[in-house]
């Protein structure tokens, strides 16, 4: 036996069978429910869409309209409030010159006091159920002795769980990302349906855990990327829907009235484009960082840091296409869609590589089962 | 989040002046020399078209037409080479590039499978060995888009270095005239002299860490030089990476050896199973060491799931550095190699090696060693051949060679049980059948030979007088009759284990991994530090009051910014607070005059 298998040195402990069988039965209840909170969270965020209000309509085209007729750019005024104002100076702020300015959608709720309470109850439900996949995530570990990413059901269901961690970690430091709930437990409720249907491997055919420390921070913070990107890409999907719609108003188009309606919830395209502009940048020194991680146990594993792996090879051709989407928006030319597809190739690159190499092509970072 | 943007716009920049347009400039271009330089990014303005210029009669005109032609040519190339935008389309080509190589099989990785390919594809396999698609990331074409790529990277940031240097000697550009045009701006009216107040500005943006200074009528400040710095040390960093991955391709060395417990090796060519090199590897380059393998452990999980895995793989050397270095002792373990000098010594595989005698007809020992056997699975079920090379002769007394083929399992099924497959790793119930031939090994006709195979093409089976095969499963300490006097094989108790060693020299991974670590750090720098402008105008307006005037400008528009012009608005408005008896604004409870 080579010992490129022979490096999955379990830290597998004496514990009895049973009690593992056990944990991986309440692991498989809690992912289950898990995923019937989802659902009732998919059903709250649907209805804040429904019950939101639609009576913001046309806001984009007013601002539209009304920026083409002065001709200058809006000026917003930030007022501090009351009596602030004398203490503080007013700051006025202007947007940059061939920026459109178009105010930021109200959110799925739409303004509408009942939508918002559904889109409340929503991410009540997320948190709830996120809670409960978290638990089923730690089971699952516990029941197999070491960190729940031996597979690709292991690795799908702590990718989710992470995803909406991001997403509520998003929401508690007030950002303005209520609208992604509808898409994010839309993906979420694929992912784990694909998990326990398709990818499912029972805990006792487990690859036991790779034993270094330098593959649990590369893989843990591998997942971690993928979560922010995945966030990414959602806005930038977003951006470039909205930025469809405004420059069809922009150009007098007459948008139907179900992309009104969604569309003039959303925040404004430039907003969604910073957005995920931000989010994108954010991570991607911690991508950096994942592939050296991986490089450095690489070299202590196999003995060599860099040997085009289809595993590696992806991870650089993921890196290289966020480098190119950085880059692209401080090239004059390449800003707004250009590098908004960029971005989504590169999360293409991303998926592919978890999914994708994992299943079509065979090569050391292949898992036994799937 | 704390990260920049580059712009909000939504970029779609269609006119041709826009794209010229330095980044983070206002459209109006009254900014000027303030907007300009936030940032070393190149501008593309390298416009190709006659450079020649007009043409004087006679041959010298021609030639002096033809230099300019050359030069303004080869200087239009380079500009685009080191321009953004090609920046951006090569490294698109590199991700592309390296698509094929993880979809194809790769020689340096799967030499076998690349084989397998071209006996399946009769028409694509040489199609792909022309293009160099079985070995993508040595390939020409490869090559050329990285050379190509570092060409560019290299040309871009000599010139961004020294914009950045001449920045950094420079001083904050004053303040343009209109600051109201700016992306954050805010006013108020002062009974302070204007002095005062820049005098007051000055200070708090110092204090603040802008650089700042008084230009004329106002303060010009500039802070986040750091995002220029991380930006060029990152793309430095890539530089010092890629030059020593090459480093280390072309100098580096990989040799594998298996060895018996009780054995030893010297780091020299000649003792390895097998050795590959860079291109400028040469012999001396291997570290001198040498070391003796005393003994291997190996143990297993016995219940549970995961019964039969490894838990512990390790072996215990004693070793020694360079000629005469004193003896260390040392625990070499999966993922834990051994470091001497650039090399490193790795543990990739082990097996047993059953200790095994031969006799002749007359009792006489012709063979006496311990046979590493090849694993076929993980509960390591083995396969071998004994070659009794030379020292034999049969019952006649003729010389002979005699070869067995083996299987040896370290846990047998147990009597009955049927197969020779290992029910677990462990030396729990060793088995090893044997069957034997005799005539030539073909071990002489020069060509290598598998160890772990027996060439039968020019040997014959033992056979008893039924003519049935002689063959047999031993335990540990049993002998094999052969037939008619031919002798005996023993399988000896004791059996020993070996471990099979993978020697790696490559030079330069230390300064990988320092690139590696400055490119994050050099990143996060050039993402995270938001570089802006401020400045701060005090004038006396018309009715002889002063008007204070902040406005300040980033690469980005960026909500940070208004926020920290609001702070900074406050700091100063404590110290030039708003005129009371203004009649613009409603009297402030507590302002003084
Ligand atoms: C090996 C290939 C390269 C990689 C992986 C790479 C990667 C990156 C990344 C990730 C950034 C984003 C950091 C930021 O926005 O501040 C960046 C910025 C930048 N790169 Fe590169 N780069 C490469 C080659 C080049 C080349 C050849 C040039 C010159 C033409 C160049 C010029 C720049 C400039 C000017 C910026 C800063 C843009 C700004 O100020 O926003 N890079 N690069």
């Amino acid at each position: 036996m080579t010992l490129a298998t022979a490096t999955d040195l379990g830290a597998v402990t004496d514990l009895a069978t049973a009690t593992n069988e056990h944990l991986a039965n309440i692991s498989n209840t809690l992912i289950y429910s898990a995923m019937a909170v989802y659902t009732l969270a998919f059903f709250a965020y649907i209805a804040e869409w429904i019950f939101g209000s639609r009576s913001k309509v046309a806001r984009t085209a007013a601002a539209l309209t009304a920026t083409e007729k002065a001709k200058t750019p809006a000026v917003t005024v930030k007022s501090a409030g009351g009596t602030a104002v004398l203490e503080r100076p007013k700051v006025v702020t202007r947007s940059a010159a061939g920026a459109r300015d178009v105010p930021d959608g109200p959110g799925a709720h739409g303004g509408d006091e009942q939508g918002d309470l559904y889109g409340r109850i929503a991410v009540s439900l997320t948190a709830l159920a996120w809670a409960v996949e978290t638990a089923g995530v730690l089971a699952r570990a516990l029941s197999v002795q070491r960190a729940p990413w031996g597979n690709m059901y292991e690795f799908s269901i702590t990718f989710s769980t992470v995803a909406v961690a991001v997403y509520l970690v998003m929401l508690a430091l007030k950002k303005n990302i209520r609208w992604l709930g509808l898409p994010l437990v839309a993906s979420v409720l694929l992912d784990l349906g694909l998990a326990v249907t398709v990818l499912y491997t029972a805990s006792d055919q487990l690859v036991p855990a790779l034993h270094s420390y330098w593959l649990y921070i590369h893989v843990s913070t591998a997942i971690l990327c993928g979560a922010v990107f995945y966030v990414g890409a959602v806005g930038t999907l977003m951006y470039l829907f909205k930025d469809s719609y405004e420059n069809k108003l922009a150009t007098g188009g007459q948008p139907g009235r179900f992309a009104t309606s969604v569309m003039e919830r959303l925040p404004s395209s430039a907003s969604l484009d910073k957005f995920s502009y931000r989010v994108n940048a954010a991570v991607f020194p911690l991508w950096t960082f994942t592939i050296i991680a991986g490089a450095i146990w690489a070299g202590d594993a196999w003995g060599r840091y860099w040997g085009w792996d289809p595993k590696e090879t992806w991870a650089f051709i993921t890196w290289v296409a966020y480098a190119c989407y950085l880059h692209a928006r401080a090239t004059a030319g390449w800003k707004g869609r250009k590098a908004a597809y960029i971005a989504l190739i590169a999360f293409a690159c991303f998926l592919f590589n978890y999914y994708g190499v994992n299943i079509f092509v065979s090569g050391k970072h292949s898992y036994a089962g799937v | 989040m704390s990260t920049t943007d580059t712009d909000t716009g939504t970029g779609r920049t269609k006119d041709p002046a826009a794209a010229k347009r330095h980044i983070g400039v206002s459209a109006d271009g009254e900014l000027g020399e303030a907007g300009s330089q936030l940032s070393t990014a190149p501008v593309d303005t390298a416009v190709p078209g006659s450079f020649g210029g007009s043409r004087a009669p006679g041959a010298l005109g021609w030639l002096t037409w033809t230099g300019r032609e050359v030069v303004g040519w080869a200087r239009w190339f380079w500009r685009q080479l080191t321009s953004m935008r090609v920046a951006l389309i090569l490294l698109f080509l590199l991700s592309l590039g390296a698509i094929p190589g993880s979809l194809i099989p790769q020689s340096g990785t799967d030499a076998q499978k690349v084989a397998a390919f071209k006996d399946a594809h009769s028409i694509l396999g040489p199609v792909y060995d022309k293009l160099g698609l079985f070995h993508v990331y040595s390939s020409v074409w490869f090559s050329a888009i990285y050379i190509l790529l570092f060409v560019s990277l290299i040309g871009c940031i000599i010139p961004r270095t020294w914009q950045f240097v001449g920045q950094l000697r420079g001083r904050p550009p004053g303040a343009p005239k209109r600051l109201n045009r700016l992306p954050a701006y805010a006013t108020w009216r002062t009974a302070a002299e204007p002095e005062q107040v820049r005098e007051a500005a000055l200070e708090i943006l110092k204090r603040r860490r802008f650089r700042a200074h008084i230009e004329k009528d106002a303060v010009a400040a500039e802070k986040g030089y750091l995002r220029e710095t991380g930006n060029l040390l990152f793309h430095i960093a890539l530089i010092v990476m890629l030059v020593a991955f090459a480093w280390g391709q072309l100098f580096k060395s990989e040799g594998n050896k298996l060895i018996v417990e009780g054995d030893g090796f010297s780091n020299t060519i000649s003792q390895y199973d097998d050795f590959k090199s860079g291109n400028l590897f040469s012999t001396d380059d291997l570290t001198p060491f040498s070391f003796n393998l005393k003994k291997f452990t190996g143990t297993y999980e016995r219940t549970g799931p995961n019964k039969g895995t490894p838990r512990t793989y390790q072996a215990d050397i004693t070793y020694s550095v360079g000629a005469y270095g004193k003896k260390k002792k040392t625990t070499v373990k999966v993922n834990e190699p051994l470091k001497i000098g650039d090399s490193k010594v790795y543990l990739t595989a082990h097996g047993y090696a059953p200790v095994v005698t031969v006799r002749d007809g007359k009792g006489n020992v012709v063979y006496h060693d311990a046979v590493p056997m090849l694993p076929l699975d993980s509960n390591v079920t083995s396969q071998g051949a004994i070659k009794v090379m030379d020292g034999y002769k049969n019952a006649q007394g003729t010389t002979e060679q005699l070869g067995f083929s083996a299987f040896f399992v370290p846990t047998f099924a147990g009597a009955g049980k049927g197969d020779m497959f290992s029910q677990f790793p462990a030396l729990d119930f060793p088995v090893l059948a044997l069957s034997g031939f005799h005539g030539s090994l073909g071990v002489d006709a020069g060509i290598p030979q598998n160890v772990y195979q027996l060439d039968t093409s020019k040997m014959k089976q033992f056979k008893d007088a039924k003519g049935n095969i002689v063959k047999a499963r031993l335990l540990p300490g049993e002998t094999m009759k052969l037939p008619n006097g031919a002798g005996s094989i023993t399988f000896d108790k004791g059996i020993e284990e070996w471990a099979n060693f993978q020697v790696t020299q490559q030079p330069g991974s230390d300064w990988a991994l320092v690139g590696a670590f400055t490119a994050i750090f050099g990143l996060a720098g050039s993402l995270f530090i938001q570089r802006r402008r401020v400045w701060v105008r005090a004038t006396t307006g018309a009715d002889g009051v002063t008007v204070v005037e902040m406005a300040g400008l980033g690469r980005s528009e960026s909500a940070k910014l208004p926020e920290e012009l609001g702070d900074l608005a406050a700091l100063v408005h404590e110290q030039a607070p708003t005129k009371i008896d203004d009649p613009q604004v409603v009297p402030a409870e507590g302002a003084e005059n």
